[in-house]
């Protein structure tokens, strides 16, 4: 980790993100100026305006599917459009992937690498319109979460359908816990980029005894003190899960009962603010002593500045009792992507035990190698990495880690949405 | 020859004559029309719209979607408004001497005044308004160093309160109050005020009846901003921006989004109107 001064300087990474983020919008802006151009009369007009549905465009089933059609004879073009979050690879002191260089260096792809993802939904907003009109979106791979954002790709038909011929090193080496998810059963789209845990984070300066559960966050002791997430998936599944509910099975009843349980705990003050990202800034400002969290930034969080992190070592991370939730980033390619055989080399490739291990040395969060930890351990000489069990959990870790909420159909999500909205978005 | 160039001059002068006003707004009309009318009217079919993203949106009429969206959005909406109105009155308070300095007392520095009230538009919105998370934070430089001066009790915040909102939503938008005050004050004939004082009116009704009925201008309360609530904001101050953005990036509920911008841009245009007509600014010559 030494060798790579840390680029992390101390800025919002939201905000840094926000800076680096490219619009989309040209493409629609013409299509509405076209639609305008073709109708006559208002009430015409206003009835042309209908946004297609794209139900009879759906992908056909990978077992079926001649993969000749999208990969050629499966020769790259030389040329791969990646699109990621901030922060989110290796990187060196001259603010280059020594991993992308290397992949470059042995298959001749060029990427063209662009940390334009700030947040899923925002990102979906903008491509979904152009893959709507049966465009590319510019990008050969993107890197999208569960628990919503890639379900809705992969039931809007929206992704590029894996031909697992090309993926040996996934077969290999994929943790067995990422393998045919229960959000992509098959992995027929997504090979997972990294994953997370969602646990609770606190200061060990205030709080003494170390907290267990979900529940620990509704204590009216850490009254104006304690942060959420104000999502619909960190939010609500460990809320159902610390009272015991299964979170794929649960009821809208019981969706409603642990609503109510948060929405008490807000009434009565004890919730400072429901937040996003800007989480982790409120916990090291001294707004919050205890919050829900993500694995990786607490670490990133607690490591000393000579190491790359934010240099606050009382900011600590516990998987509460009733087990995390553990999410994916997803690896996807997009319909109508230009460049589909540099995608899928590339997806392969970061399964490789030394990439997956030089990755996993800088950004911190769970790797889906887990052999990656010998390459951290005895080649990159970083036991602080390579041990930790934010980065290379436990075996009784992972068993007790839960997963997003998938949900079966739209009407389900605008219903479950219906109940947690109202509770972090008051 | 030199009469029939003037005789055929003449005609093409009238007719160009008549163009001109029409060409001179052409590229104003046309800016509107592609950037403002077209997606207003698109806005407006996509409000009656009824569907979702997978079975594609068709045009239904739905009116009654106003109603519904209005009633489950309505605590947002009245406190969009309220903030909004609180913000306009801090801004106006802090705003209105400082313009009135400037304007009447700013001297040959005026410019260098003006441009420091810009200043701070030199950086972006989102971030001043980080800043500010930042400085007001719990332990934070300001209140920290307070607390432990013991001047402050170890409760106090600021941060995740409707006042950080409101205080926010003040402090991003004190210019655009600032500036059409300065304006206004900048605009008064000085012989209406010199008329004034000869006609034994005292430095009060100068101000009184004179100088404020001349400078109000139109105010423009931030209703729909979402980045200080966001930002700043904690428990139930969620402004009715935020629920947009939400209905429309997250959930992607595009009649719904569209329908309450559309409300919110009636409510906003409605109270424009009724202010123009009641406490706009008037010419001195309209009091005459």
């Amino acid at each position: 980790m030494s060798d790579y001064p840390d680029p992390r300087v101390p800025m919002d990474p939201a905000l840094l993100r926000g800076l680096t983020q490219r619009r989309l919008s040209r493409r629609d802006a013409l299509k509405y100026a076209g639609v305008g151009a073709g109708s006559l009369g208002l009430a015409a007009f206003l009835s042309a305006c209908g946004v297609k549905g794209t139900q009879s465009k759906a992908s056909p089933t990978p077992s079926t599917f001649d993969f000749t059609k999208i990969y050629g004879n499966g020769t790259p073009a030389g040329t791969l459009n990646f699109a990621n979050w901030e922060d989110y690879i290796d990187v060196n002191s001259k603010g280059n992937s020594p991993s992308l260089a290397l992949f470059t260096k042995q298959t001749g792809i060029k990427v063209n690498y662009k940390t334009v993802i700030n947040d899923n939904d925002p990102f979906l907003a903008k491509i979904i319109p152009v893959l709507q009109a049966g465009q590319d979106t510019g990008y050969d791979l993107i890197v999208i979460t569960n628990g919503g954002s890639i379900e809705r790709l992969i039931r809007l038909g929206y992704l590029t359908p894996l031909d697992h011929k090309s993926l040996p090193d996934w077969d290999a080496n994929a943790d067995p816990k990422v393998k045919n998810p229960n959000y992509d059963p098959g992995n027929k789209y997504t090979a997972v980029w990294q994953s997370g845990f969602t646990g609770i984070g606190y200061n060990s300066k205030v709080i003494k005894t170390p907290p267990t559960s979900f529940k620990d966050l509704l204590n009216p002791a850490y009254k104006g003190k304690v942060g959420m997430f104000g999502n619909n998936q960190d939010l609500p599944c460990p809320a159902l899960n610390s009272m015991g509910f299964d979170i794929d099975k649960s009821t809208p009843d019981q969706w409603r009962q642990a609503a109510a349980a948060v929405t008490q705990a807000k009434d009565a003050g004890i919730i400072r603010s429901f937040y996003d990202q800007s989480y982790i800034n409120a916990l090291e400002n001294g707004d919050t002593v205890i919050t829900q969290a993500w694995s990786g930034d607490v670490f990133i969080a607690s490591a000393s500045k000579d190491f790359g992190g934010d240099g606050f070592p009382e900011m600590k991370f516990v998987f509460p009792q009733e087990g995390p939730i553990y999410w994916h980033d997803n690896m996807a390619i997009p319909l109508h992507a230009q460049h589909p055989v540099d995608a899928i080399t590339y997806m392969n490739f970061v399964y490789k035990p030394d990439i997956a291990g030089m990755m996993a040395d800088f950004i911190w969060y769970v790797t889906p190698v887990p052999a990656a930890k010998d390459y951290v351990l005895n080649t990159l000489k970083d036991p602080t990495v390579a041990n930790s069990p934010l980065i290379f959990p436990t075996a009784e870790d992972l068993a007790s880690a839960k997963q997003y909420k998938v949900f079966k159909s739209t009407q389900e999500e605008d219903d479950w949405n219906g109940v947690w909205q109202p509770v972090y978005n008051s | 020859m030199a009469a029939g160039l003037q005789q055929l001059g003449k005609p093409k002068t009238r007719l160009g004559k008549r163009l001109a006003p029409y060409l001179l707004v052409m590229p104003g009309g046309l800016w509107l029309l592609v950037f403002f009318l077209i997606p207003i009217f698109f806005m407006l079919s996509v409000s009656l719209q009824t569907g979702n993203l997978e079975e594609g949106f068709t045009m239904t009429w739905h009116f009654h979607r106003y109603v519904e969206v209005f009633q489950q959005y309505r605590p947002q909406f009245v406190r969009s408004f309220a903030f909004g109105t609180i913000a306009t009155a801090i801004t106006l308070v802090v705003a209105y001497p400082l313009a009135y300095w400037i304007a009447f007392h700013g001297g040959r520095h005026k410019t260098t005044f003006l441009f420091l009230l810009l200043l701070p538009f030199f950086v972006s919105f989102v971030i001043r308004t980080l800043a500010w998370q930042f400085i007001l934070s719990d332990d934070g430089i300001l209140f920290g160093t307070l607390k432990s001066w013991h001047i402050l009790p170890q409760s106090f915040h600021v941060l995740a309160t409707r006042t950080a909102v409101i205080s926010g939503i003040a402090y991003n938008f004190l210019p655009f109050m600032a500036l059409p005050l300065y304006v206004s004050l900048e605009r008064i004939d000085r012989r209406v005020v010199e008329a004034a004082s000869d006609l034994y009116a005292n430095k009060k009704d100068v101000f009184l009846r004179v100088i404020f009925p001349l400078s109000i201008p139109g105010v423009f309360p931030a209703v729909g901003d979402y980045v200080n609530a966001s930002i700043l904001g904690g428990t139930n101050t969620t402004m009715i921006g935020n629920i947009i953005q939400l209905e429309f990036l997250q959930n992607f509920h595009y009649p719904v989004a569209a329908a309450l911008s559309f409300i919110l841009m009636g409510v906003l245009l409605i109270g424009i109107f009724i202010y123009a007509r009641v406490l706009g600014a008037r010419s001195i010559e309209e009091y005459v």
